[in-house]
């Protein structure tokens, strides 16, 4: 492993942990106004959309790609349907993913 | 069995759904980390020191494309800090636990294991006493599997190296997608949503991610400036009937 490695294992570590931990570490000091309870709320659902969307939308993360030949916007559109539907997680994951890659196979027959 | 087990065990249950999107975005992280010049003991220790999915795939690719120390840091610290409105989320219901407790739940805390344990605190049926064994349980999970998928993905991508393009990159669309669209119940959640994809959408140039994060800031405002527009609609029409 070399050094350059090392330093990048050691750094994400330590800022991923500190993130995760410091409000854990000074928990009950900390009392957080109705506002910024109200807005923590919010969070899954906007980071999480804001990585789909252009997962989903521009897979090669160059240009939009709004057309059938985009097997991730297809999948990505019956995961949303399932996911309404059927509230279901382990249907949305393997029902999707399943139309996924039918849909490349074909694509590539 | 006790009660304590007994929690653990349904923590780990509850997180299958959980390991089954993770388990093909685990394995294509360790294939495309060796593809892209990190050695098979770095990929390993990433997944067990780092722990963190989607800033361990975006490194992952910063590398590939030649990037130094600096950006790939800066980088896991934003697309981290998601994390730490998980655990303000989450840290009224541990605080009462201890710093032992406390550190491993904090490592382990993941976008998975947070949508899982989250419901389970929020449930008034169950009482507190046992549930850190399921957020436990839960961790322990997500952990194990990531740890030995990506040591499949990794040594698969020692040997098929064509396999980094078959696209189990759409385990996580599926995976977020199931988690996202049951949370939206409510118009000001829809909205946070639309608004969050498109910013996404518009700054996706930006450099180091930062179209991510400012994507999160917008939805999350226009969820909340929803949210009080409504409230403040209600109230007055209560007043109106009222009168």
């Amino acid at each position: 492993m070399s050094q350059f490695e090392a330093v990048l294992l050691l750094g994400m570590g330590v800022i991923t942990f500190a993130i995760r931990y410091t409000l854990f570490a000074v928990g009950h000091r900390v009392r957080f106004s109705p506002l910024v309870q109200q807005a923590l709320g919010y969070v899954p659902v906007a980071v999480l959309t804001a990585i789909i969307v252009p997962a989903v939308v521009m897979p090669d993360g160059n240009s939009l790609q709004l057309t059938l030949d985009n097997a991730y916007l297809v999948g990505g559109v019956v995961a949303v349907l399932i996911a309404a539907f059927s509230r279901n997680l382990l249907l949305t994951i393997f029902g999707s993913m399943l139309v996924f890659f039918l849909w490349r196979w074909w694509l590539a027959g | 069995m006790s009660a304590k087990t007994s929690a653990l065990l349904c923590g780990a249950r509850d997180t299958v759904p959980m390991l089954i999107g993770a388990t093909p975005f685990g394995v294509i992280f360790g294939t495309l980390a060796v593809a892209s010049g990190l050695s098979l003991p770095a990929t390993l220790l990433m997944s067990a020191l780092v722990f963190a999915g989607s800033a361990q795939f975006i490194a992952v690719s910063l590398i590939a494309s030649g990037a130094g120390l600096v950006v790939l840091l800066l980088t896991t610290f934003i697309v981290n800090l998601r994390h730490a409105l998980y655990s303000a989320s989450l840290m009224s219901h541990v605080s009462h636990l201890s710093q032992r407790w406390k550190i491993p739940l904090a490592f382990w805390l993941t976008d998975e294991s947070f949508a899982v344990v989250q419901r389970h605190y929020l449930d008034p049926q169950i009482p507190l006493e046992n549930k850190h064994w399921y957020y436990l349980g839960s961790c322990l999970a997500m952990y194990g599997n990531w740890f030995l998928c990506t040591l499949v993905g990794a040594l698969l991508g020692n040997a098929l190296p064509g396999m980094a393009g078959w696209g189990l990159d759409f385990a996580m669309v599926a995976t977020f997608t199931g988690i996202v669209v049951p949370l939206l119940r409510t118009r000001p959640m829809l909205l946070a949503a639309v608004v969050a994809g498109l910013v996404a959408l518009v700054a996706y140039d930006l450099p180091w991610k930062l179209g991510l994060m400012l994507a999160a800031l917008c939805g999350v405002s226009a969820g909340v400036l929803a949210e009080r527009w409504s409230a403040a609609a209600s109230v007055r029409e209560v007043g109106n009937e009222s009168v």
